[in-house]
């Protein structure tokens, strides 16, 4: 499998993603956000960060540059994209995903673990987790909870399209293990062709038991295992 | 010409910095304060002399980059 991880002015998780890559042996390259084509890529990465400072508000700016032509190319070609935090904001403001990510219900930056159930086990991104299974992982963010109209979230409810749920250690979903007052606690979704996923807990973070755990680890087999 | 774009969250979206303001004007002794909503203003300046062409070049901005329409609304004004 050959990655790209774009990226931006402000991206600052793009070599962590690099590193994970690198553990599963997935090449990848890295894509400056002036480029305007993408090298021969299975894969692209928008990792997180601060990409343009967040200036007018986070993903925009970055959902306008230069690559993003060529990603959604690559997207309605049925490439794999998966935006991290800052890249499931982009991904939102690019419109390759639906919904928006608000300010933090309450307006605080939120750096810490958080537990997830996982919704979908049908796609690229998650075939090696068990489906309902709680996993561990780092959200940092200011911008995540994810919010959309009832039609939006009634299709992404319908059509299974949500990947991971915050919830607590016992599997809870509800509004106290909510972190960020997303709807319907969404941490993850997929778009309607299941090569797109945004998230904005970090699986590139947890990838070692060094690291305080390696739930993270799943993903990069996944996406492995689906190739 | 010049003009003004001010964006500002939808009425029916909530605006956490606004509330803030407001309640720090009603701390502070303003109790007529009713309500505050934050926003982002704009100053555009453009190569473009025809009225009604320039803001209909604001309004395409407004609407492609300016605002995310799910959340906000934008006002438009001729200086």
């Amino acid at each position: 499998m050959k990655s790209s991880i774009i990226v931006f002015p402000g991206s600052n998780c793009d070599r962590d993603v690099a590193v994970a890559l690198e553990k599963f042996k997935i090449s990848h390259q890295m894509v400056w956000h002036n480029e305007t084509s993408l090298p021969k890529t299975d894969l692209v990465i928008l990792p997180g960060g601060f990409s343009y400072g967040d200036y007018l508000r986070t993903g925009c700016i970055a959902s306008k540059s230069p690559i993003i032509e060529d990603v959604i190319k690559h997207a309605k070609k049925g490439g794999l994209i998966l935006g991290i935090c800052n890249g499931f904001q982009i991904l939102i403001e690019t419109d390759l995903l639906p919904g928006v990510l608000l300010r933090n219900k309450k307006l605080r930056f939120l750096s810490k673990n958080v537990f997830l159930k996982v919704i979908n086990v049908e796609n690229h991104f998650c075939i090696n987790f068990n489906k309902k299974s709680i996993i561990k992982l780092p959200i940092a963010h200011n911008e995540g909870n994810y919010f959309a109209d009832n039609k939006i979230l009634q299709n992404l409810e319908d059509n299974n399209l949500i990947a991971f749920k915050y919830c607590d250690e016992k599997g809870n979903i509800n509004k106290d293990s909510n972190p960020n007052g997303s709807s319907n606690n969404i941490a993850g979704i997929l778009n309607s062709d299941k090569n797109i996923l945004g998230m904005m807990p970090h699986p590139e973070r947890l990838i070692d038991p060094i690291l305080s755990g390696e739930d993270g680890s799943m993903m990069f087999k996944s996406l492995l295992k689906s190739q | 010409m010049k003009i003004s774009a001010t964006v500002t969250l939808k009425k029916e979206v909530l605006d956490p910095q606004g509330k803030v303001v407001s309640q720090t004007l009603k701390n502070m002794g303003y109790k007529n304060i009713i309500s505050v909503r934050q926003g982002k203003y704009f100053k555009i300046e453009l190569n473009e002399t025809d009225k009604e062409k320039a803001k209909k070049i604001v309004e395409e901005i407004s609407k492609k980059l300016l605002t995310n329409i799910v959340t906000e609304d934008y006002t438009i004004d001729l200086d």
